[in-house]
């Protein structure tokens, strides 16, 4: 016959059931303590409570077997309300000028929370002038010839393009890039405006890229859709581009600045928009910023003019990588916004000189804008990489029999989608 | 400034549909007096609707739309502002700017008044660029200009067709976030105009617009809402993807932003959801619809363009809802009747 339950045992049961009842177990002796904390175990009711409870009693038996048990507290973080970003954010600048002092200072109280990707263009011979204080990896010519060799067929990223080699090292998921001659803009009361920030908030807010609101970004304070945006659309999806503007000497090409001299860009229109789906736009490297899991490698370096120079006036690298990032994101279903944030841009370079010089880029665009348009990727294109690999071997066919530039842009991007895979290997 | 006359005196018409009064035009004097004025009298006829002093005007109710258009004034909304679109019809204009009987002259940032309908007029009188776009917006502006990687064979641009302007204080929001958001507000003044690029599609709102009637007047339709219909507070949307449509296939531009004005009337959410409601559901259907909708090369006048689209209206939004059988009728009826009203001038 099977003994019968102790006393003590149908008391230890009973407490187990009413263990919300018991405020304090001081007063068990400690032998029916260790009993009760061993039947607790084995009914699988320890929780952060009772183990309280337990350790209030101060007993050395039982302290003692929640030690050798390694029994541990979980603590529950205090989650901030707002999500930070510090540790997701690589700013990358691309350094064609040798002093960044006044550059970085300039822009210190809105980069000083994040990690910095500074790369000097491989032309620039000597040292570069940074000033203290930042969290920032420096790559030079060296450092791009070890990744990427330094034969004469492999890819260039001299002069704005240096920036690339600064994507290719970052491994954060959102990237920002400012040119090295823009400074904050000024709001109307003086102060100057973060654009980090805005680009942080534009990269991390849905775009509605298949429908237009007309009361601009329906996600930002103060707005919203307006009746009439369809329901289903209003969850809007990922964005993966984020082009900022400038005050001042705005992105004009070398005709329109050397017509207009005293042309500069004073409106400050305060809006981000998202740019419908497979509309076209010129996307400018000056202010912008991308989500580099998403579109990474469509930011490439491929389209360089035969006279590419060091200002902007004289490269249109830029625009051809912007059609491409917008042709992937069109096809991934990612939103390209426009608008917001403004940079200050300084003078720098004469137009007419500029023009003097490189038009080639200009007339380029007739057959750019066009290709693009009309390009449609296939189904099986499921990742950035595999959309840049479609849209070089479309340029290669369609555009590289209209000029050499073009021939050479596709092969550049199908060496840059090697080079990314290999790197990522890694 | 002083000396010129207003712009576009003799050529521009201001729509105003109007139940109440018409008390709001007082603030719009020194703006809109130069101008002629269609006042579309909704609700019932036999209330006398006063015209402030000192305007030239026609005014019609509805025994005089019945008139007018004999059987064919079915197409004509009651008890609905849609009933502004007769006054598009019988305008003998190239342009109308019309604008709800609750809309005020606001200012901008300055603190200085905006002339909605000057600036309207620059809208329309330069071109939009639909086919690729411009990061610095309007590129015809002052102060602006097309940006690096524009190709120049785009930068003539193409005519303009509409402005859709936009509204401060009350924004126009649907019943639903009416209910969720009662108090906000728009305070942001955007300053820009912006061409929607081609092969999108926009919700358009009636308050604050202007248009060319020669180059998109037949399909500026404002549908069939109100007494009798099952929905109402689409009507301009249904217009605007209507237009949008036929100003893609025409290469026409439609553009949006500037002006401001002020609505100061906030509509009650709750008979707004009841308006809207079906219309909720059924722009599920309607928004495919008109974003795969295409035109065949033959039709070349907006009245071809409204037809084609009708018929495919009656096809494949008849399966949702018998109302757009109705819908499609409707349109052509008001075609015939805008041909009618506007027989096309000897070339």
């Amino acid at each position: 016959m099977r003994n019968p339950p102790t006393l003590l045992s149908l008391t230890i049961d009973s407490a187990l059931i009413n263990f919300s009842t018991i405020s304090d177990l001081s007063f068990v002796p400690e032998h029916i303590l260790l009993e009760l904390f061993v039947r607790t175990l084995k009914a699988g009711k320890l929780n952060e409570k009772i183990l309280k409870l337990f350790v209030a009693t101060g007993k050395e038996e039982i302290l003692s077997v929640i030690e050798s048990l390694n029994i541990q507290h979980i603590l529950v973080p205090v989650l901030p309300t707002r999500k930070l970003f510090h540790d997701e954010v690589d700013i990358v600048i691309g350094a064609l000028q040798p002093d960044l002092t006044s550059f970085m200072e300039q822009w210190r109280p809105f980069f000083s929370r994040f990690h910095l990707i500074i790369v000097q263009d491989p032309d620039l011979k000597g040292e570069l002038k940074i000033p203290e204080g930042f969290n920032l990896n420096l790559y030079t010519k060296s450092d791009i010839d070890k990744v990427v060799g330094s034969s004469s067929n492999a890819i260039s990223f001299s002069g704005y393009s240096c920036r690339y080699f600064g994507y290719l090292m970052s491994r954060n998921k959102y990237i920002i890039s400012i040119d090295d001659d823009c400074i904050p803009a000024k709001n109307s009361n003086g102060e100057p405006i973060d654009a980090i920030s805005q680009h942080i908030i534009n990269l991390t807010t849905p775009a509605t890229p298949f429908f237009f609101n007309t009361l601009y970004d329906p996600f930002c304070e103060g707005a919203d859709f307006v009746r009439g945006y369809p329901f289903s659309l209003r969850s809007g999806v990922e964005c993966g581009l984020s082009c900022g503007l400038w005050l001042n000497l705005a992105d004009y090409d070398a005709p329109t600045q050397s017509l207009k001299p005293d042309l500069k860009n004073s409106r400050y229109v305060d809006a981000v928009l998202t740019v419908p789906a497979r509309t076209m736009l010129p996307v400018s490297g000056i202010n912008i910023s991308f989500n580099n899991e998403l579109v990474g490698p469509a930011l490439l370096p491929a389209f360089r003019l035969a006279k590419e120079g060091k200002v902007r006036w004289e490269t249109v690298e830029d625009i051809w990588t912007g059609m491409c990032v917008k042709v992937v994101c069109d096809h991934l279903r990612l939103g390209v916004k426009s608008g917001l944030p403004y940079v200050w841009r300084q003078e720098r370079g004469n137009a007419v000189e500029s023009l003097k010089k490189e038009w080639e880029g200009v007339k380029l665009m007739e057959d750019v804008v066009p290709f693009f348009q009309s390009v449609r990727l296939s189904e099986s294109a499921v990742t950035a990489e595999d959309c840049v690999v479609e849209i070089a071997s479309s340029v290669k066919e369609h555009l590289g029999p209209l000029n050499p530039t073009f021939a050479h842009a596709a092969e550049t991007m199908v060496e840059w989608i090697k080079l990314w895979k290999r790197l990522r290997a890694n | 400034m002083a000396a010129a006359a207003p712009p576009l005196k003799d050529e521009l018409d201001i729509v105003i549909p109007t139940i109440r009064n018409l008390d709001f035009l007082e603030m719009w004097r020194p703006f809109f007096q130069p101008y002629h004025l269609i006042i579309v009298q909704d609700g019932d006829p036999s209330k006398t609707i006063k015209v402030p002093d000192g305007f030239d005007y026609e005014l019609y109710n509805r025994n005089d739309i019945n008139k007018i258009l004999g059987p064919r004034s079915s197409c004509i909304s009651f008890k609905d502002s849609a009933c502004r679109c007769f006054g598009y019809m019988v305008s003998k204009k190239k342009y109308i700017f019309t604008i709800d009987d609750d809309c005020f002259v606001a200012n901008d940032p300055s603190g200085k008044q905006i002339n909605a309908l000057e600036q309207h007029i620059k809208n329309l009188l330069c071109p939009s660029t639909p086919l690729f776009f411009n990061t610095l917006y309007d590129p015809f502006r002052e102060g602006a200009d097309f940006v690096r990687g524009y190709p120049f064979s785009l930068r003539e641009g193409v005519p303009t067709a509409v402005s859709h302007g936009l509204w401060l204080n009350i924004p126009d929001y649907d019943a639903p976030t009416q209910l969720v958001k009662p108090h906000e507000r728009n305070s942001r003044y955007v300053d820009a105009v912006l061409t929607i690029p081609k092969g999108t599609l926009f919700p358009m709102c009636g308050m604050n617009l202007a248009f060319d009637r020669d180059l998109i007047g037949p399909a500026m339709y404002f549908g069939l809402m109100g007494d009798g219909q099952p929905i109402g507070r689409y009507d301009d949307m249904w217009a605007g993807w209507c237009i949008k449509v036929i100003c893609d296939h025409l290469g026409l531009g439609v553009k949006t932003g500037l002006p401001y004005i002020w609505h100061s009337k906030a509509s009650n959410p709750f008979v707004n959801l009841k308006k809207e409601y079906k219309g909720i559901f059924w722009q599920e259907e309607i928004i495919p619809f008109f974003q795969s909708a295409t035109l065949s090369k033959d039709s070349t006048t907006v009245q071809k363009c409204y037809l084609e689209l009708s018929k495919q209206v009656e096809e494949k939004l008849g399966k949702v809802d018998p109302y757009f059988v109705k819908l499609a009728d409707a349109m052509e009826t008001w075609i015939q009747a805008w041909d009618e009203l506007n027989p096309t001038k000897a070339n």
